[in-house]
């Protein structure tokens, strides 16, 4: 099914009367990586759990191409502190196939498959739980890839890698994006921005103040805080 | 070993059938402390095919079993009690099998000189006098209500004493287990005594008033009221306890060479 | 003291003779506890994932009840039991009173309270931990209870251990319910129970002696079976 193009319009989700994102007008196409920075507490984690459906639209709407059912499952989800499952590696990669009923032995040689392009197959029999923050990381993604979504979206994937693990993630996002994948990812980091971004979102207060393509968002931003942003300074 | 744990598991399951006639019986702990099912029960299982299970309980509960219908048959001691039950239709008659006696036990040195009494009524009246410990088995059994009944005959009311009288509300081996550690007087059946592990200081004191006899009736459960009853096995039951084998097994039952019982079924 | 070493030597006496009475009454005290630790975890833990993954509204209530019947005298239960299973009871068309059906009944309803308040806890935690992650992957109710129940397993584990050492120990509820009958309804707690009443206390101790090292014995095959100590195994 065709996910795209997502319309969002007047989305919002409050907690307590307090507005948290939103209200959020967007038209977003299906290629390439969309990156979305701000400084912390503009609320870029609840913008992506509410395009994923993880958080609860209060006001607005969320049109995909399809139904949201079949949007949901086309989807998948990578946390800024990996949850694991209290596993195996190996496990932990089949565990989503599973549930989608593939069987034993497919799963197992896809799982097999991926850790390697992670670098995780030296590790299938060790417990999930044991592995350093960066394996962790990157078997949360192997994970989410696993499935082949259409739309991958990831929660400042690298805040708590090193160089090295960084590195890796990227180059595994990099293959994703050439074979298709869709991604909307948060950072911090403005320099992986620069190498990944094909388009930025930047959000202030919940809102979306800037919406254009990397290029030009990078060389002219059109907003005050935005270039405040950029050069490093505090915004609030 | 996963399967050695497993099979023995499934042994386990399967280690209760039996192919005999089975009832239940309850009787009194009076009757269970003094050891003559021991003697009785393989008896009945080898001249009958007949499996007699015992629920031991105070005289109180076994009736109430009966009248409910849980049991198929009750042997106490309790007269009154026992016409009461015929009376409501919960039991067909009730037959005497055999009788037993009383003894009054107490701690060796024997303060209130419950030794020197010449009746069962003095026996227990020099126990008040003296306000010397009693334990009460307080649980309205064939036990407890001969006590009551003995106290009623010398003319003292229970209700009225003081903290010197202990009403426990347990069966006899129990009660005399409380009697041996607060070193007190008890009335006790003789058999309960005699197979009682743990004398510590006390000592039989009196015993041989007429008036301690303790009649042991057996009475089948009414068919009419329960019809699940096992009527037929009960009755088989019944005509084996009131016959010449059965009669040879209890006079013959001693206990350190003291007879217990004395069987005196009629036909 | 002197009760002490003669309770020891008759335990040893017992046990090396492999005395039959007590081979039968050690058989009988496993088959009602651990058939009543099956069904009471069958029981109490998919009720215990129920609740931690379910939300309506009257959950709280349901879990603050649970946690309250962990304190109900096991005695009362016994007698509850008893009544419902008297013949001039409701269930006395059913004959369970004074065997061992009946005890195992009552040991049910004793332990599942104690194993789902346990298991509850330990799957609540759980559940925190994999809810965005599970929520993210669109897993079915039953999906998620079954993923819920393997991962948390070793914490289940010893919330029916916990079940397990309630039961065994128990005397209350099976002497008013199984009637403490000779090759019937005779286990450990109750024979301890009748021989005491006795006065034969060498006898009593090394019956609880048999008790206590059967208590541990199971425990330790449950750990064996379930692997949980060895390296890098959940």
């Amino acid at each position: 099914m065709i996910l795209f193009p997502l319309t969002v319009r007047g989305a919002q989700t409050t907690r307590r009367g307090k507005v948290l994102v939103g209200p959020v007008d967007l038209d977003l196409a299906g290629v390439g990586a969309t990156v979305v920075m701000g400084p912390n507490g503009s609320g870029k984690t609840t913008l992506l759990r509410l395009l994923h459906g993880a958080a609860r639209l209060t006001h607005g709407r969320i049109d995909w191409a399809c139904t949201q059912a079949e949007a949901h499952s086309a989807q998948a989800f990578v946390f800024q502190r990996p949850v694991m499952l209290r596993r195996s590696v190996l496990e932990n990669l089949t565990y989503p196939l599973r549930l989608c009923g593939t069987s034993r032995s497919v799963a197992q040689f896809m799982a097999e498959d991926w850790a390697a392009r992670v670098g995780l197959d030296a590790m299938l029999d060790r417990p999930a739980t044991v592995l350093s923050g960066g394996e962790q990381q990157k078997l949360a993604l192997a994970r989410a890839m696993i499935i082949e979504p259409q739309l991958l979206f990831l929660d400042e994937p690298t805040a708590a890698l090193d160089g090295r693990a960084t590195r890796e993630v990227e180059a595994v996002l990099r293959a994703a994006l050439a074979s298709g994948t869709r991604l909307i990812l948060s950072t911090h980091d403005l320099g992986q921005a620069r190498r990944l971004a094909d388009e930025v979102l930047f959000l202030l207060h919940g809102q979306v103040l800037e919406h254009s393509a990397a290029r030009k968002f990078f060389e002219a931003p059109a907003t005050l805080q935005a270039r405040a942003f950029l050069r490093g300074d505090i915004v609030e | 070993m996963k399967r050695i744990l497993l099979s023995s598991a499934l042994m386990v399951w399967a280690s209760v059938a039996s192919a005999q006639d089975v009832m239940r019986m309850a009787v009194t702990t009076s009757f269970h402390n003094s050891g003559l099912a021991e003697i009785l029960l393989p008896a009945v299982a080898e001249d009958l095919g007949l499996e007699v299970q015992l629920i031991v309980v105070g005289t109180g509960q076994a009736l109430k079993l009966g009248e409910a219908g849980d049991v198929d048959a009750i042997l106490v001691h309790s007269r009154k009690a026992e016409e009461a039950f015929v009376e409501g239709g919960f039991g067909p008659h009730r037959r005497e099998i055999m009788y037993n006696d009383f003894v009054v036990i107490g701690p060796a040195a024997d303060a209130a000189q419950v030794g020197a009494a010449k009746t069962a009524a003095e026996a227990l009246q020099a126990i008040a006098t003296a306000e010397a410990t009693f334990v009460s088995r307080g649980d309205d059994s064939g036990t407890h209500k001969k006590e009551l009944s003995l106290w009623r005959a010398a003319t003292l009311e229970p209700e009225q004493f003081g903290t010197w009288y202990n009403a426990t509300g347990s069966g006899m081996g129990a009660a005399l287990n409380t009697a041996a550690g607060m070193d007190a007087y008890i009335l006790s059946d003789r058999a309960s005594w005699l197979n009682f592990g743990n004398k510590g200081t006390l000592a039989l004191l009196f015993a041989g008033d007429p008036v301690l006899f303790n009649q042991y009736a057996y009475l089948p459960v009414s068919v009419e009221k329960h019809a699940h009853v096992k009527g037929e096995l009960a009755a088989k039951l019944e005509e084996w306890l009131t016959s010449p084998r059965a009669a040879e097994l209890i006079n013959g039952y001693t206990i350190n060479g003291e007879t217990l019982f004395t069987f005196n079924a009629t036909n | 003291m002197g009760d002490l070493w003669a309770g020891l030597s008759e335990a040893f006496r017992l046990l090396v003779t492999l005395d039959s009475d007590l081979v039968e009454i050690t058989l009988r005290s496993l088959q009602v506890t651990l058939t009543a630790l099956a069904i009471g975890s069958a029981i109490a833990l998919p009720l215990a994932a129920f609740l931690a993954v379910r939300r309506f509204r009257w959950r709280r209530s349901v879990i603050a009840v649970l946690n309250a019947l962990m304190g109900l005298p096991p005695v009362v239960v016994g007698l509850a039991v008893y009544v419902l299973l008297s013949r001039s009871g409701p269930f006395g068309v059913l004959g369970l009173l004074f065997t061992p059906s009946a005890m195992i009944i009552a040991q049910v309803i004793i332990i599942v309270p104690l194993i789902a308040s346990v298991a509850h806890q330990s799957l609540r935690d759980l559940w925190s931990e994999y809810h965005d992650l599970l929520i993210s992957m669109n897993v079915t109710q039953s999906q998620k209870i079954r993923t819920l129940l393997w991962d948390a397993r070793r914490a289940l584990l010893t919330a029916s251990l916990a079940g397990f050492g309630r039961a065994i120990g128990e005397v209350g509820a099976i002497m008013i319910v199984g009637g403490n009958i000779e090759h019937a309804t005779r286990v450990l707690t109750t024979a301890i129970a009748l021989e005491t009443g006795r006065g034969d206390f060498a006898l009593a101790l090394g019956l609880g002696f048999v008790l206590i090292g059967l208590a541990i014995t199971v425990n330790l095959c449950i750990h064996w079976l379930g692997r949980t100590e060895q390296e890098g195994r959940w």
